[in-house]
């Protein structure tokens, strides 16, 4: 399965290591691992609730995939995303690419970060001492994803 | 027709509802006619919400995009996983 949600943590390791198994083709990896901040908008953050839309999330990143797959000649990619209450220094989400050479790799990596950002349902909740609190969506993000080009999708 | 909504985040606790199966009367057929419909049954909040974003059958949509019999209509605030 390239795309997974779940409420488990994961071994970056061992998560790598079966993307590429036996695939003497793979000749680069590029992974992104995002991690609970423990400081954000300026309140310290104790812990943070995921919600999604169970269904939607998972066809969002699969569409993703096969979107990057699409523009760049990457072997396999991997998405595991974390859900339900989550702490300081926990991971959140891995994105792992495998291609022959490393510029496809890394940029089919950004790019299904990116699009994972504006596009899969998943919302934040944080605690602060002020108290809980969404996470507002930031514009950043929007410029991030359309520098890719336009999307066939919309 | 009947259509099943539903709200997440921000959006469901304001209205204090993860979702609900609404009987639609004719004329309503976008997502944009339903929403209009849900804030005259008392949906207030899906009028004031910033930048509220919906999906037709677990697909990002617009307000244009239509409606039909058994779609399942998800209204939510922009996303923020990641």
């Amino acid at each position: 399965m390239p795309v997974r949600v779940q409420e488990a943590d994961f071994d970056l390791g061992r998560e790598i290591a079966a993307l590429r198994a036996g695939d003497a083709r793979v000749g680069a990896v590029a992974s992104f691992l995002g991690l609970v901040r423990d400081m954000n908008e300026g309140s310290g953050i104790s812990e943070m609730t995921l919600e999604h839309y169970p269904g939607m999330t998972e066809k969002a990143l699969e569409k993703i995939v096969a979107e990057a797959k699409g523009r760049w000649d990457i072997y396999d990619a991997l998405v595991i995303h974390r859900v339900g209450r989550l702490l300081p220094c926990d991971q959140i989400v891995l994105v792992a690419v495998t291609g022959a050479h490393r510029g496809e790799a890394f940029a089919a990596c950004e790019f299904i970060m990116d699009y994972l950002k504006t596009r899969a349902p998943f919302w934040k909740r944080e605690a602060t001492p002020e108290g809980a609190r969404w996470v507002d969506a930031r514009e950043s993000d929007d410029s991030a994803a359309a520098r890719w080009g336009k999307d066939p999708a919309e | 027709m009947t259509v099943q909504v539903l709200y997440f985040a921000s959006l469901r606790e304001a209205l204090g509802l993860a979702g609900e199966a609404v009987q639609l009367p004719a004329g309503v057929a976008t997502v944009g006619g339903l929403r209009d419909w849900l804030v005259g049954q008392g949906r207030d909040k899906l009028s004031t919400a910033r930048n509220l974003r919906c999906a037709v059958n677990q697909d990002m949509a617009g307000l244009e995009t239509p409606v039909r019999d058994g779609d399942e209509v998800a209204f939510f605030p922009p996303v923020t996983g990641g």
